[in-house]
């Protein structure tokens, strides 16, 4: 009986330290993540031809590959969505997350595609070690006023960098909060369907009508 | 006897009433807008003014004006408004705010040409933008129900009432000729109209509704203003908290305790 207990002591000792290295590989601090990401974002804004030539396309691919991976945008939209969304079908679910992600991608490019030699600071994090959820409190420094951006994030350990984005705000406004009315709006009048009717429209005149950003 | 018919209908008929009351709630207007029909006339009425007048000429502004010299106008009347602000700052009893103010207009002023050169923010004195709605509000007075004005557009019904004092308080005013007061009005209207530029054409491509998303995004930026008076740092909703949202993507917790 001692050797199996202390058999099991060993496998669970071995399991621990082979699970160990790579969560602290894996999970970054959200302040140190959204500096990282940002940094890298300004770099290849200010270095890449084609965005600085304003190609809006080409800005969305990048926010797609370098930002999206980092956001839990189920979680953002089900909150968007609201109570509604438990009665969503997994097909309404499916779309909603879709063009919902095309909007907001078009329009987070947008901003960035006016972005020429800003620099952002990200603040000190104030938060407990043991809290599940931040808010990373971050400034776009250039011409002019500082603009606040803010993100609300979620401890995701193992996934991804071990935190996800799922609310965010700029200059005091918070994303979810002032789509959530626009979406209930939709919902009320023409139900889920009609919602993603609508957003589906919206995306589509958006990428009809340009391209290209005006710069400055 | 009737007891047990009670108590067999009290579930079902608590849970047909919170619903109904839930679908009341979603469907009903909101509490923050409660003169949201006469503020969606005077919205599109101010989005008609905007499209024949204010945005083109704006948009001409911007296209043949220098960015210099458009730089400096915005400068010029910047400084105008740290005036304004410093007077509020003080009201509110922030003097290091009061004193940061009144140190960018005497800088500007001074080494800035009347204000034509933004020289505090290049020496990082930060601006601290106050008018006497905010003051109201850092004294207590709640914003009351959204309004839009004629022309001026979104505000909130406390704001509404202190425009009169932020006419007071604003030095255009006294600027002799009443020629010179005019042009000087239309300029600071097309200056700032030229800088909403960029952020009024986003708005289409973003909001499915213009008008609550504008409500939205006004409430929630005039709340922030308020509460820290600074361009957006330490504001106390963000204190751990600002844009906490439920999971709606999680499993709901049982609603009732089942017997």
């Amino acid at each position: 009986m001692n050797r199996r207990v202390f058999g099991l002591q060993a496998a669970s000792l071995v399991a621990a330290l082979a699970a160990a290295p790579s969560t602290w590989a894996a999970d970054e601090a959200p302040d140190a993540l959204i500096k990282r990401l940002s940094d890298e974002l300004l770099t290849v804004i200010r270095t890449d031809p084609a965005i600085k030539a304003g190609d809006i396309n080409r800005i969305m691919a990048v926010v797609d590959s370098k930002v999206m991976p980092n956001v839990n945008f189920r979680r953002m939209t089900a909150a968007t969505v609201g109570p509604s969304w438990r009665q969503a079908t997994p097909e309404q679910q499916k779309r909603l997350q879709d063009e919902f992600k095309t909007l907001l991608v078009r329009t987070y490019s947008g901003a960035l595609a006016q972005v020429n030699d800003e620099s952002i600071t990200v603040k000190p994090l104030r938060a407990a070690a043991t809290d599940t959820e931040v808010v990373v409190r971050s400034e776009i420094r250039g011409r002019g006023e500082p603009i606040q951006l803010d993100y609300r994030m979620e401890k995701t350990p193992g996934q991804g960098a071990g935190w996800k984005i799922y609310n965010l705000n700029v200059l005091g406004v918070w994303l979810v909060e002032t789509y959530r009315s626009q979406f209930s709006q939709e919902i009320n009048n023409r139900g889920i369907d009609g919602l993603i009717t609508a957003l589906a429209e919206r995306n589509r005149s958006n990428a009809n009508s340009n391209g290209t950003a005006r710069r400055g | 006897m009737t007891l047990p018919v009670i108590r067999v209908l009290v579930r079902p008929l608590s849970g047909l009433l919170l619903a109904l009351s839930l679908a009341a709630c979603a469907a009903g207007p909101d509490p923050r807008d409660p003169f949201e029909p006469f503020n969606r006339k005077v919205s599109d009425f101010n989005e008609a003014v905007d499209e024949a007048v204010l945005k083109p000429v704006a948009t001409g502004y911007r296209d043949a004006v220098p960015a210099l010299v458009r730089t400096g106008v915005s400068n010029f009347f910047g400084n105008l408004g740290d005036v304004w602000s410093t007077v509020n700052n003080a009201l509110q009893l922030k003097p290091q705010q009061a004193a940061e103010s009144w140190l960018r207009v005497g800088v500007n002023t001074v080494f800035g040409m009347g204000g034509v050169l933004d020289v505090a923010s290049e020496l990082r004195i930060e601006r601290h933008r106050e008018d006497f709605g905010q003051t109201l509000g850092r004294w207590g007075v709640g914003p009351g129900p959204y309004v839009v004005l004629p022309l001026l557009g979104p505000s909130t019904l406390r704001d509404t009432a202190a425009l009169p004092v932020d006419a007071w308080g604003d030095p255009v005013r006294t600027v002799n000729p009443a020629s010179a007061e005019t042009g000087l009005y239309v300029l600071r209207a097309v200056d700032t109209r030229a800088k909403l530029l960029r952020a009024t054409s986003m708005l289409e491509s973003v909001a499915l509704d213009k008008y609550t998303f504008t409500r939205d995004a006004y409430l929630q930026r005039r709340r922030v203003e308020v509460l820290n008076g600074e361009s957006g740092s330490g504001a106390v909703e963000d204190e751990g908290n600002g844009g906490a949202e439920e999971n709606y993507d999680a499993e709901p917790a049982p609603a009732a305790p089942q017997r």
